[in-house]
């Protein structure tokens, strides 16, 4: 057992003497947790609007100014008054406009004459976040249109009122756990099966394999450094992320140490997923070639980026053997929610069993011979 | 077979019907042979020839296809951990690590064989001391010049003071002078404590100047196997004299051919033969005498020994750059085959 950390030793020797591992681990999750961060989940803003209104009368002026009180105030669109409904569509379809709003003639008179008035919104659908956003605002602005001015005493109609129980979370904190994942996934790649493969093509297990070292000793060295070196770049990245996307009260102890559980087991699936993996491989090709496609395969099902419930269904069976999601769904429930281990005893299940699956392959696979 | 213990009284190897078979290739064809305790083995042959697999059987690195082999009293197959403790190995490819230090490439590998704390530290010192590595203790293997990473990898291979050393072509691609400061190491390696030592080369001259005993090994087969000196008495007229009298014998060639030693007689002109011969020396006496006999004067003589060079010749047909044909090697488990 003890010749084991014959291996741990010369990898953390290597380790510290060569940071580079670790920065080359951390710079991708942390620059996409920054950048996707703040380039997604922020709301849509400053949308140019073409109003065409072909009505003219007191109603439409009151269209006008709820339109304009939110291009000064919430700011999705700012308003453009077109006189041609023809030019307005035509520039919606070079890109000038977001949207074009229609108030259509007689649209005060049928206001008037309680003739159910339809106002008209044409969306550039090719973007489908601009149209939602510019959609459900207008939306709202017909609501208001529609309100009583006297509000009954007693609401005739059913209303939902929706309560968050956690303060406001911004996508940034949504992606933390995925970075952390991805962190460690990263390290996986590179400390674990890109070092493992060019170790063997340089001949470094030949001199291994010459010494008793037994099976097990080499198995266990190679996956105790390589979890090791993965929670390293976790910690990290968990630790620099929460700090950067503020997560509440993230420094209480019993709180890290759940966290760093789950990133040991994640570290452990991973790295034993990899050596799985690369058991009977020896060209140096062959890691570089399918980083990306393991990348994808793991990382975008796990709902580190966008919830699994919006998934087709085979996506969600991928997501339900992804490893990640498991470990993303963990870290996600202790970051932001701090409801403690019990919540997450599915996940520390799922990445056990996927740690000794993996492992029990590898044993299986990994030979002592050249 | 021999129980073990009895094997390690005087035998270190005990090779018996070896083979090895990368898919339609036999790298190594029923190779059976002994190595004695205390005694410098050589492997010689080209490239391919089935040295590096041999070897690689007998460390335990790769697993034969049929036969076995006694290294150190222990089953290369039943009991390979055994094995691997009573040998050290210096592979042919540099196995240490090019961004570690030397001393801590040897204390690594000394905790691969169980060696720790003070031990561990006294080891490597004296590893490094005798390798003449001690000053460049804190210097990456990768700022090592061939040679000195070759002494490196020696230094690694001792740390478990093994009872036999296995090196695979411990000189090739060094500088003359690395090869000679390699030489010297590994003779003295052999002077302390009678260790057994285990080479391949494809050079003559390693083989020539570092084995007690000598196989040459040519597509997988050992063709001739004895100590050096033997294996090159062995060729008929390998001998080769020239000499040019003055003035010319009376009956020219014919003189010559008389001698019992003589093989055969090429006339080069102006009084000039050349001579083959079983033995050079013994011929050399003859001419001296004949010479004297006919009151001539010998204007000049030069005897070329045999070299291994004919003794390879001789045995494999062909000499030992053209023998790569159908090489082998065994290597890491690649598709498609060894490499």
């Amino acid at each position: 057992m003890m010749r084991a950390f014959a291996l741990v030793e010369r990898d953390m020797r290597k380790f510290r003497r060569s940071p580079a591992l670790l920065f080359a681990s951390l710079v991708m999750p942390l620059l996409q947790l920054i950048i996707l961060g703040n380039a997604f989940g922020g709301n849509i803003k400053n949308v140019i609007l073409g109003v065409v209104n072909l009505d003219r009368g007191p109603q439409s002026v009151d269209v006008l100014e709820r339109v304009r009180a939110v291009g000064a105030n919430a700011r999705t669109f700012l308003p453009t008054d077109y006189d041609d409904q023809g030019a307005a569509i035509a520039d919606l379809r070079k890109g000038v406009l977001g949207g074009v709003l229609i108030i259509p003639l007689h649209y005060s008179r049928d206001m008037l004459e309680q003739h159910q008035p339809h106002l008209a919104l044409i969306t550039d659908n090719t973007d489908r976040s601009v149209a939602g956003a510019v959609g459900a605002q207008m939306a709202d602005l017909v609501a208001s249109i529609n309100a009583p001015h006297v509000a009954p005493r007693e609401a005739p109609q059913a209303a939902l009122d929706v309560v968050e129980v956690y303060p406001y979370i911004d996508y940034m904190k949504y992606l933390l756990p995925g970075s952390v994942a991805l962190a460690i996934f990263m390290t996986a790649m590179i400390g674990g099966g890109l070092l493992f493969i060019d170790d063997k093509s340089r001949g470094l297990h030949e001199g291994y394999m010459v010494t008793p070292i037994t099976k097990w000793e080499l198995i266990l060295g190679f996956n105790l450094s390589g979890v090791i070196k993965a929670m390293l770049a976790g910690e990290t990245i968990l630790v620099l992320g929460a700090v950067v996307a503020g997560v509440p009260n993230f420094f209480q102890p019993a709180r890290l140490l759940e966290l760093t559980l789950m990133v040991a087991l994640t570290s452990v699936a991973l790295i034993g997923m990899m050596f799985f993996i690369m058991a009977r491989i020896s060209d140096p090709l062959v890691p570089r070639a399918i980083f990306g496609v393991l990348n994808t395969l793991l990382f975008f099902p796990s709902g580190a980026i966008y919830p699994i419930a919006g998934f087709p269904r085979w996506l969600r069976w991928l997501s339900a053997a992804d490893p990640f999601t498991y470990a993303v769904h963990g870290l996600r429930t202790l970051l932001l929610k701090d409801v403690g281990i019990t919540a997450i005893t599915g996940d520390i299940f799922a990445l056990v069993l996927t740690s000794a699956l993996v492992l029990a392959g590898a044993t299986l696979l990994f030979r002592r011979t050249l | 077979m021999e129980a073990p213990s009895q094997s390690t009284n005087d035998v270190a190897i005990e090779v018996e019907g070896i083979s090895k078979r990368f898919g339609a290739l036999l790298a190594v064809d029923n190779v059976s042979f002994e190595v004695q305790t205390g005694a410098i083995f050589g492997l010689l042959g080209p490239n391919g020839a089935g040295k590096s697999t041999l070897i690689r059987m007998l460390t335990t690195l790769v697993p034969p296809t049929s036969g076995t082999a006694v290294v150190a009293g222990h089953d290369i197959i039943r009991d390979p951990n055994a094995v691997r403790e009573s040998i050290g190995v210096i592979p042919q490819n540099m196995t240490s690590d090019p961004e570690l230090t030397c001393a801590e490439n040897i204390g690594i590998h000394a905790r691969l064989y169980g060696i720790t704390g003070a031990r561990r530290r006294q080891r490597t010192a004296e590893l490094l001391e005798a390798v003449g590595l001690a000053d460049r203790a804190n210097a990456l293997a990768s700022t090592l010049s061939g040679g000195m990473r070759r002494r490196l990898e020696i230094a690694r291979g001792m740390v478990h003071d093994p009872q036999i050393l296995f090196l695979d072509e411990p000189t090739t691609g060094l500088d003359p002078a690395s090869r000679i400061s390699v030489w010297e190491m590994i003779t003295h390696l052999r002077v302390q404590q009678g260790r057994t030592l285990f080479l391949t080369t494809h050079y003559m001259d390693e083989a020539d100047r570092l084995c007690d005993r000598l196989a040459i090994v040519d597509k997988g087969r050992i063709v001739a196997l004895d100590s050096p000196v033997a294996l090159k008495s062995s060729v008929p007229g390998a001998s080769r004299i020239e000499l040019q009298f003055e003035p010319d014998l009376p009956h020219g060639a014919a003189d010559l051919e008389a001698l019992p030693a003589v093989k055969s007689v090429r006339a080069l002109g102006s009084a000039t033969y050349r001579i083959s011969s079983d033995r050079g020396p013994a011929s050399a006496q003859e001419l001296l005498e004949l010479a004297r006999q006919h009151k001539l004067e010998l204007k000049s003589l030069s005897v070329q020994s045999t070299s291994l060079d004919d003794v390879f010749l001789h045995y494999t047909g062909h000499g030992l750059a053209e023998g790569a044909e159908g090489a082998v090697t065994a290597g890491p488990a690649k598709k498609g085959g060894p490499r």
